[in-house]
């Protein structure tokens, strides 16, 4: 038997972030008491760490290694600097949360720390097994993020729904994809693909294969019609966590819909084509009418979240690589945008009051008017209105659309954005133009938390005006 | 250009520069806020001057061109230049922008660096509509434009204020990503998102058809013609008076702008095809919006309706041309209709940039709008009396001022085409006489009605420059067009062959 040590090298990011934050796990233990936030600075200091790492060896060809179960390539690492980059923000947002909300503990950063790690092994699988794997460490560190507040019914009843569909939804993906193996007897994505091209493989069982396979990934992206879970549990879970889910894990789920159906299954692509635009019509759809009526922001992001999934796949629809491209700039945009909009209820939220109602921006411009005026950015960049950077996702994920000749959908598309307009322009309204109630006093933000929504905003705002260079990574990297 | 030296940029984010540093040196200090955005308007004005002076007539090509990459990726670029039919209504722009500035002087109070922010950054977004030559870089300052306008109408206007920005804002976003996605489509078949260039491309018939009717939407939108014209009384009514004045002055020219830079050139097939269309909507716009104009008993609302039913002008005089060049094989009839739908565009900024003023003036004195609540204005304030009269007559259309020139021009072209088209337009000098003298009648005539007129004080220093500025420019127009026809004659030469050129 002849054993090959494999190379461990394109995989080096992954194993420090293991190890650290393995040990993190076990310092926390320790130093908890005593020094209260070395956890959460730890936590970062890994990260950077982690970043510099891709960064330095920053992948410019494609390299399998472990037996062809994990990936290196550029698509990978430009996910996975975003994820650090997400995450960074995120935990300093969360920071001040749990200090606020009195749940401060340091297992939310090392779980956090897994849920990233997972991520990343999403990113980079390369087999179904792997995939599976890296689907598990990520979701159930989240889990245990949701129901991390023990005392709150919503937070609890929001982990389980949480825990129960997710469970179901890891499910019908196992299923699928036992059944993409069963008919292929591959479980590496390119050999699988070959297989498929040879046509040696079962169609029957494949077609099923796919079907479960796509409702999985619509359960992970939260696409209708299996979207149910998302309004719920991104409202009852403390919005730190909310934070963290709605954002970073998009980038890893946009990763596993790229490598399990474009680089595993193009044989199948009018199969799987004709099942995404469905989900995108319905996506769409639900994103811009439901999210009319919500009156809560958390549950307004949320729904507009699935809105936002429905235009990212547009771009995979179009089944080419410049609109797989534009797909990735999408969901990149979108995961930014997110951190800006909770990471502005993150920074609202105050002892007592989850400030997480529209109306409790009333009168915001005469409280606070820098915060206002960056929560229009926000608003503005998710409704796609120039100049913000979220104008520029909109119309590439539409211009490849077009490009593959889905004019129809691109005109449903854009009209679902002047609907979903109005959500935003209602939120900008409520800060402009209302009076503020007398109960809602101005509470002062702390000046981290402030910094941290302006930087995130303002680059909204200048990566609008100058969006070339991010849009050059994204179609380069694939 | 003069030296190299960037007119067109600095047209452009001097004031969107100089709105930013009012938003954050201005809070509660109104006194240096108001003065900043007074010093950089007329800066602004100053300096599109050269565009004037160093404009070439002679030709139709575009002129201070500044062009490098923006999006290398989808080959769009930061592409800006002027030619005839721009550069007037650039000029419009950066004049209106004083006496808006100069409007608020007094009568806001709250919030004066939001105010005044807004107004120089929606002034910079203007011009950039005007003079860009990108699609991408047009629709950014089309639709970024939006988003002050949305604030200004929403935070400083009427009781019913939220419900007319939202509405002006959703209409409008609704027109534009029809034209984006016709954009995109054009792209595709170009290679480039240059207008130029789409202009040059051939386009099918299909092709046309769609893309022509994604721009009419985008564009009757703004411009409003019937029947998507309904936000626009809403928004007038609600908006503050500069509002209004930045509204009816230059917004709604950019919808007749979007149809000689984009319909005309890019879809000359599909144009002619639909040529009845646009008339039939700007004919029923001219009539029967007059009409309507007619029984409105709030001041604000009659002047709306009457913008609507003088752009009718200017969109009849734009399609105007293959009628008339099926008649007289010829398109040397149709150049009179073009210019005078020009004409009418920039005389309408001044005219109905004075009327919303002089009713802010009213406003700003009694806080309301109705026409009953006044009579016998003009016995308390003579010279306003004046000022009202001039501007309504203008409105009116009477020769020797602005507003005869343009409507005398498309009158008489639209008897080229179809004497009917004539007889319908040429109706206007009738009811917008009626509802415009009318008005005058109730408002100013007469004796004292109450004791709210009688306690009004006349124009003051401020409000009397401003006044006496648009009366020369209206008096000016309207005596001597010749200068500004010079201009854009090349420009619209140029427009009629491609009109009129097949790209099938």
């Amino acid at each position: 038997m002849n054993f090959v040590i494999p190379s461990f090298a394109p995989a080096m990011p992954e194993i420090v972030l293991l190890v650290l934050a393995s040990l993190l796990l076990v310092a926390d233990t320790i130093w908890s008491k005593r020094y209260e936030f070395a956890t959460y600075y730890a936590t970062q200091v890994i990260l950077v760490v982690v970043g510099y790492l891709i960064f330095e060896s920053f992948a410019t060809e494609q390299v399998i290694t472990f037996s062809g179960s994990f990936v290196r390539d550029t698509f990978g690492d430009v996910l996975k600097l975003f994820i650090v980059l997400i995450s960074l923000g995120i935990f300093l947002f969360s920071k001040e949360y749990l200090l606020q909300k009195k749940f401060y503990k340091g297992e939310y950063f090392t779980l956090g720390l897994f849920g990233v790690l997972g991520m990343f092994v999403m990113v980079s699988a390369y087999n179904l097994i792997t995939m599976y794997l890296g689907l598990e460490i990520m979701s159930l560190a989240i889990y245990a993020m949701v129901a991390m507040r023990k005392d709150n019914q919503f937070a609890l009843e929001a982990a389980m729904k949480y825990f129960v569909l997710g469970a179901l939804a890891t499910g019908m993906l196992l299923y699928g994809f036992s059944m993409l193996y069963g008919a292929t007897g591959e479980i590496q994505f390119s050999k699988m693909a070959q297989v498929i091209a040879s046509g040696k493989a079962d169609d029957v069982v494949l077609s099923f294969g796919v079907v479960f396979v796509v409702i999985g990934l619509a359960f992970k992206l939260g696409a209708v019609p299996f979207h149910m879970w998302v309004p719920d549990v991104y409202h009852g879970a403390p919005t730190a966590v909310t934070l963290f889910m709605g954002t970073a894990p998009k980038l890893a789920a946009f990763a596993m819909l790229y490598r399990v159906l474009i680089e595993g299954l193009p044989g199948l692509v009018q199969d799987w084509q004709t099942l995404i635009i469905i989900i995108t019509v319905l996506s769409l759809a639900v994103g811009a009418i439901v999210t009319l009526v919500q009156d809560n922001l958390k549950r307004l992001l949320a729904y507009s979240g699935i809105g936002h999934v429905g235009f990212m796949l547009l771009g995979i629809v179009a089944a080419t690589p410049d609109g797989y491209s534009a797909a990735m700039f999408y969901i990149i945009v979108y995961s930014i945008t997110g951190v800006a909009g909770f990471g502005m209820i993150v920074a609202l939220a105050r002892t007592g009051n989850a400030f997480d109602k529209v109306s409790d921006f009333k009168g915001m411009n005469k409280r606070n008017p820098w915060l206002a005026l960056m929560m229009l950015f926000v608003m503005f960049s998710m409704a796609g209105i120039p100049p913000f950077i979220g104008f520029y996702a909109k119309v590439t994920v539409i211009q490849e659309a077009v490009r593959s000749g889905f004019v129809w959908l691109a005109v449903y598309a854009v009209v679902t954005a002047v609907i979903s307009a109005f959500y935003y322009l209602k939120v900008v309204k409520t800060m402009y133009f209302d009076e503020p109630d007398e109960n809602t006093k101005a509470e002062p933000v702390s000046r981290q938390l402030n910094w941290a929504v302006s930087f995130v905003s303002v680059a909204l705002l200048i990566l609008g005006l100058m969006p070339s260079s991010l849009i050059t990574l994204c179609y380069n990297s694939l | 250009m003069i030296f190299g030296f960037p007119i067109l940029s600095t047209l452009i984010w001097l004031p969107i520069i100089g709105g930013l540093i009012v938003l954050f040196v201005g809070r509660d200090r109104d006194q240096l806020a108001k003065w900043i955005a007074l010093i950089v308007s007329v800066l602004t004005f100053l300096a599109s001057l050269p565009l004037w002076l160093e404009f070439d007539k002679t030709t139709a090509a575009m002129q201070f061109v500044e062009r490098t990459s923006w999006i290398s990726q989808f080959n769009i670029q930061y592409y800006l230049g002027v030619d005839g039919l721009s550069m007037p209504l650039v000029l419009l722009t950066t004049f209106t922008q004083i006496l808006v500035v100069a409007s608020a002087w007094e009568v806001i109070k709250e919030r004066v660096e939001q105010y005044m922010g807004a107004f120089m950054i929606m002034q910079g977004l203007m011009i950039g509509v005007f003079v860009a030559l990108d699609g991408i870089l047009f629709y950014v300052f089309w639709e970024a434009l939006l988003i002050p306008m949305f604030i200004v109408i929403g935070k400083w206007g009427g009781p019913n204020r939220v419900y007319a920005t939202i509405k002006f804002f959703l209409y409008t976003f609704f027109g534009s990503v029809f034209m984006l996605v016709g954009f995109l489509y054009m792209y595709f078949q170009s290679g480039s998102f240059s207008i130029l260039d789409f202009q040059a491309m051939h386009l099918g018939m299909t092709a046309q058809i769609l893309i022509f009717l994604a721009f009419l939407i985008a564009f009757a939108v703004k411009v409003p013609m019937f029947p998507v014209h309904t936000w626009l009384p809403d928004a007038h009514v609600q908006a503050p008076t500069a509002g209004s004045v930045v509204l009816a002055a230059i917004m709604l020219k950019m919808g007749g702008y979007g149809f000689v830079r984009f319909s005309l050139p890019i879809t000359p097939d599909a144009s002619m095809a639909l040529d009845w269309l646009v008339i039939a909507l700007s004919l029923i716009a001219i009539f029967y919006i007059g009409l309507v104009a007619m029984v409105q008993s709030d001041m604000k609302k009659l002047v709306a309706y009457s913008s609507i039913s003088h752009m009718g002008f200017v969109t009849l005089g734009m399609f105007l041309v293959f009628d008339i060049l099926q008649n007289t094989q010829s398109t040397q009839g149709s150049m009179i209709g073009m210019e005078g739908a020009m004409i009418q565009m920039i005389s309408h900024g001044f005219i109905s940039g004075a009327m919303f003023l002089m009713i802010g003036v009213l406003y700003d004195r009694m806080h309301t709008r109705e026409i009953s609540a006044y009579g016998g204005v003009v016995n308390t304030m003579p010279w306003f009396g004046f000022f009202a009269v001039l501007f309504a007559m203008a409105n009116a259309g009477l020769p020797g001022t602005s507003g005869f020139v343009g409507e005398f021009m498309v009158i008489l072209s639209s008897f080229k085409a179809n004497p009917w088209y004539g007889i319908v337009a040429a109706s206007t000098l009738i009811i917008g006489a009626a509802y415009t003298l009318w008005m005058v009648k109730r408002v100013f005539f007469g004796p004292v009605s109450n004791d709210n007129v009688a306690q009004l004080k006349d124009l003051n220093a401020r409000e009397f420059a401003i006044m006496a500025t648009l009366a020369v420019a209206v008096i000016l127009l309207g005596i001597y067009p010749a200068p500004v026809i010079d201009v854009m004659h090349t420009s619209v030469e140029n427009l009629l062959i491609q009109a009129t050129t097949s790209k099938l």
